[in-house]
């Protein structure tokens, strides 16, 4: 019933969006060159993204869906979608924690979210929450001194123009695949990081801390660069459930590492999966890449994926560089009728690079979960190295775990391995957690965190310490 | 795509010609003419594969579909030559000579009660009623173009049928030779075996030809084992460099049903192999073994599926690829556990050795799962030598180059230790060894060893 409730709320926004809003502030729903142009206008940007911005949705209209993937879903009819609404006016939104779904409030609580931010999070106006307020501008101080730029994407736009001439769609070209190509041609929000030659930035940098700048975006458009020997921990998404109006999600990553510059990009995504037949949650189609451009390079991908109907999401890295470096991270955990097809792809050209893959996909209710992954060593990258893990663990038998691990491997000094194995929870770790007098669904939790311990202990600390409780919400019910 | 549709018509009008050769023969099954006219009609719509299709995104045939092949109209076959390109082990044998039923090279005498061996067209000609049900129920027009292909020429082969109980001691060898004509030629030979419950043999599967010949062969093999039938499958392929090769093996496993599969990938240009195995009754189970070693430009793809229909079923894998030169290697295994069907094994297991930069392999394991309570696991691994154990034979002496040739051939020898025929495993050793290349110096072991056969 709780699911109900909450489509029920996710509906209900997504009405006001449109009824609230005054005419000029929305476009009706349809894509064309005019909606774009109206977005880009709206952004206030110059001609050239706006050409851009054509360049990338002409190539969309030659594209077609992607069909390869393991997954299944109705066709999405890309007209009947609204391109550009303005943020939510505070009015409009809840006043106070007590409007809020009390379900939503009764997971907060499990996730242990200080008080504050589920405000922030349920979505409730912006100047009830001032604690997070002033937090944000002490962090735009200290970010400023070091001369990390920190901005939403359209800022950049507008205030860094040859910076984002040089880098955005360098990683991911416009026509790079159908969902990037859509996104290139109608992204409406994003993040943007700059950090310059030399700098650590001094802290970790969350999307969590621009939340009251601007609604996150449907089709987002993050690009981050590192020069050289430059670092940055981007941490994107958070552990509490998402509510959000739109259904579908078309986001693109980029990000770009000069000479030993290192980039960290972690998310947790638990947007809304749906009720139990599926129905209403989120279909989540993203891109994501980054590109070791500089010698000794370093570029880690840290997820965990328990949100959303359908993912669809490869964070890849492109190993330019000589010695890069290039990590990727994932826990997945599907429950319900969720569907997700994600995994990675390391592309090594340059000699002596190294990557590895560590994948843990967990199953439950009858869902399907893929990893498809791709390790490709071209000839020149001489030494190069590649670990591939990826582990499933299924918890029942109406769900499915699947592996599509894909190698093209033409050098012979490389040494690629691959492991993957597939297995449930040992009825005998079961019972003897039971016979210690733990619970079975604290057992399980317990045995699925043990599961996952390589990737958590990737994670910056407090997204690890939520991750563990958020794993648990998930698989709630799906024993016994 | 004009050019495409060319390549499509020309084999279509080869058809037709052959279709026009046949009526002259006089009347046959209506079934047949059917099923062919079915075949060519899913040729026609599909065309063959293009790099854009999942499953030949590493395998271009162009080379196939440009060619010009013609029909083989006899299986004349010198002796001499015949005799020195025959497996050195005494047992049953069919022959076909680029796909005709080759008689004078063929051995079926003395088989034993229970055992039907005979060409296709015989057994059609005897019976064909019984040949109209189990053929094309595995493999489908639908499976492949290739397979399409195949059934729209369909009218030669090999049929063997193991009554139940019925345990054949020698081995039977079909044996599929190809010669160098004046012009290339195909066939698209179909093998049908019914196995008998707890029946038991083993067959050898042989390609090989002239030198200097070229020809493709499209070949399509349907296996049926009843409860607790016993086959062990080797698959020698040896066929000459410039020879194409593309197969759909389709296993079908009853209950406690063994499948043994040894694929020795020495030969052929162009090679493609399909080897499928449903495991439908509790206790099957099937071991696919394979080793393929490619020098010059050799492409070989083997693409391998064990269905898990049912509870209790099991399967392993191991295959080890050795590619030199410009070899392109390809290896999709996949294994797929039914929902429901609970308490299976499946272990995957592909080692790849690449001994040239401009060789290339392509892996892809799969894993497809809807049952929980399973135990599968895959792993592939490309890379080098142990340097340790490169190291150990060092200290006893040996150069490094023979260690490295010594120890590259230990890593096809972990294949062949499964094979039970021991003239096969040492056939397939001293071949691998002759081929290695020569900084191995494994010219002098390898000369002893063949004086050593000698005497």
């Amino acid at each position: 019933m709780a699911s109900q409730e909450m489509e029920q709320l996710v509906r209900r926004d997504y009405k006001e969006g449109f009824v609230t809003d005054i005419e000029s502030e929305t476009v009706p729903p349809g894509l064309d060159e005019s909606t774009i142009a109206f977005i880009s206008n709206k952004k206030g940007e110059p001609e050239w993204m706006l050409e851009w911005r054509l360049k990338a949705y002409h190539q969309w209209l030659k594209m077609k869906t992607p069909s390869w993937a393991h997954l299944d879903y109705p066709p999405i009819d890309y007209q009947s979608i609204s391109y550009y609404s303005a943020p939510k006016r505070d009015e409009d939104r809840p006043q106070s924690l007590d409007e809020v779904d009390p379900k939503l409030l009764e997971t907060y609580e499990k996730l242990g979210i200080p008080l504050h931010e589920r405000a922030a999070l349920a979505g409730v106006a912006v100047d009830a929450v001032f604690d997070s307020v002033s937090v944000t501008t002490t962090f735009k101080d200290k970010l400023h001194e070091a001369g990390v730029i920190f901005c939403s994407i359209s800022e950049a736009i507008r205030d860094y123009p040859e910076l984002i001439k040089q880098y955005l769609g360098t990683v991911v070209p416009v026509a790079d695949n159908y969902f990037a190509a859509l996104n290139s041609a109608v992204f409406t929000d994003g993040s943007f990081v700059f950090v310059p030659e030399g700098v650590t930035c001094p802290m970790e940098l969350s999307t969590y801390f621009r939340i009251n700048a601007a609604n996150t975006g449907q089709f987002e458009r993050t690009l981050i660069i590192c020069e050289k020997r430059a670092q940055v921990s981007y941490l994107e998404g958070c552990t509490a459930p998402m509510r959000d109006e739109n259904q579908l999600h078309a986001a693109v990553v980029e990000l770009v590492a000069l000479e030993d510059a290192y980039i960290k990009y972690s998310t947790v995504q638990n947007w809304y999966p749906g009720d139990e037949d599926g129905k209403g949650g989120i279909y989540n189609f993203v891109t994501k890449r980054g590109d070791c451009r500089g010698d000794r390079s370093r570029i880690s991908w840290t997820q965990v994926e328990t949100g959303s109907a359908i993912t669809w999401k490869y964070p890849s890295c492109v190993l330019r560089g000589r010695d890069s470096i290039g990590e990727f991270y994932s826990v997945a955990v599907t429950n319900g009728r969720q569907q997700a097809d994600t995994g990675t792809k390391m592309i090594h050209i340059g000699e002596g690079t190294r990557s590895s893959i560590i994948s843990k996909g967990i199953s439950a209710g009858r869902s399907n979960q893929s990893y498809r992954g791709l390790v490709k060593i071209g000839p020149r990258a001489k030494g190069a190295r590649n670990f591939t893990q990826c582990d499933s663990l299924l918890i029942g038998d109406t769900c499915g775990a699947h592996t599509f691990p894909y190698q093209e491997i033409g050098n012979s000094t490389a040494t690629v391995e691959h492991e993957a194995t597939t297995s449930k929870i040992g009825e005998d770790q079961l019972f003897y957690c039971q016979s210690r007098g733990i619970s079975e669904e604290d057992a399980v939790s317990m045995i699925v965190n043990g599961f996952c311990k390589d990737v958590f202990q990737e994670l910056p600390m407090e997204f690890a310490v939520e991750a563990e409780a958020l794993l648990s919400v998930t698989l709630e019910g799906a024993v016994g | 795509m004009s050019d495409v549709q060319s390549d499509v018509t020309r084999f279509l009008e080869r058809l037709a010609e052959r279709r026009a050769e046949r009526a002259a023969n006089g009347p046959e099954p209506t079934w047949i003419a059917a099923r062919r006219q079915a075949g060519a009609a899913r040729f026609e719509a599909l065309g063959f594969p293009t790099r854009r299709d999942e499953a030949w995104k590493y395998t271009d045939v162009r080379a196939i579909a440009r060619g010009e092949f013609g029909l083989a109209q006899d299986a004349e076959f010198s002796k001499a030559s015949a005799a020195a390109l025959t497996l050195p082990i005494d047992a049953h044998r069919l022959t076909f000579v680029d796909g005709v039923f080759a008689p004078a090279l063929s051995q079926l005498d003395d088989l034993p009660t229970g055992v039907h061996l005979l060409p296709l067209s015989q057994a059609l000609a005897e019976n064909h009623e019984a040949v109209g049900g189990p053929l094309g129920r595995l493999t489908g027009v639908e499976f492949s173009p290739f397979s399409a292909l195949n059934t729209a020429f369909m009218e030669e082969g090999a049929v063997l049928r193991l009554a139940p109980g019925c345990v054949v001691e020698k081995p039977i060898i079909l044996q599929f030779l190809s010669r160098n004509g004046s012009q290339p030629v195909m066939s698209h030979p179909r093998i049908l075996i019914e196995a008998g419950g707890r029946s038991e043999a083993r067959v050898i599967e042989h390609h090989v030809g002239e030198q200097e010949a070229a020809n493709f062969t499209n070949l399509v093999e349907e296996i049926m084992l009843d409860r607790g039938a016993i086959l062990t499958h080797y698959k020698l392929q040896e066929a000459p460099i410039a020879d194409l090769h593309v197969a759909s093996i389709h296993v079908e496993q009853a209950r406690d049903a063994h499948y043994t599969s040894f694929n020795l990938n020495l030969g052929g240009g162009l090679v493609r192999n399909d080897l499928i195995s449903e495991l439908n009754g509790q206790g099957a189970t099937a071991n696919f073994y394979g080793l393929f070693y490619g020098q010059g430009r050799q492409h070989v793809d083997n693409h391998t599926l064990a269905n898990h229909n049912a509870p209790l079923t099991f399967s392993n894998e191991n295959y080890k690829g050795i590619l030199d030169d410009r070899a392109h290697g390809v290896f999709n295994g996949k294994v797929v556990v039914k929902r429901d069907s609970q308490k299976i094994e499946g272990y995957q297991s592909n080692a790849n050795l690449l001994l040239s930069d401009r060789a290339e392999i392509d892996a892809k394991p799969e894993l497809e799962i809807y049952a929980d309570d399973v135990k599968c696991s895959h792993g592939t691994t490309t890379g080098q030598l142990d340097a340790d154990a490169v190291f150990a034979l060092r200290t006893r002496g040996i150069d490094e180059q023979t260690a490295r040739g010594l120890l590259t051939l230990a890593f096809a020898g972990e294949v062949l230790e499964e094979v039970d025929l021991d003239a096969i495993a040492e056939r397939v050793e001293l071949a691998v060894a002759g081929k290695l290349p020569e900084r191995f110096n494994l010219a002098g072991l390898v000369e002893a060893a063949v004086a050593l056969g000698d005497e």
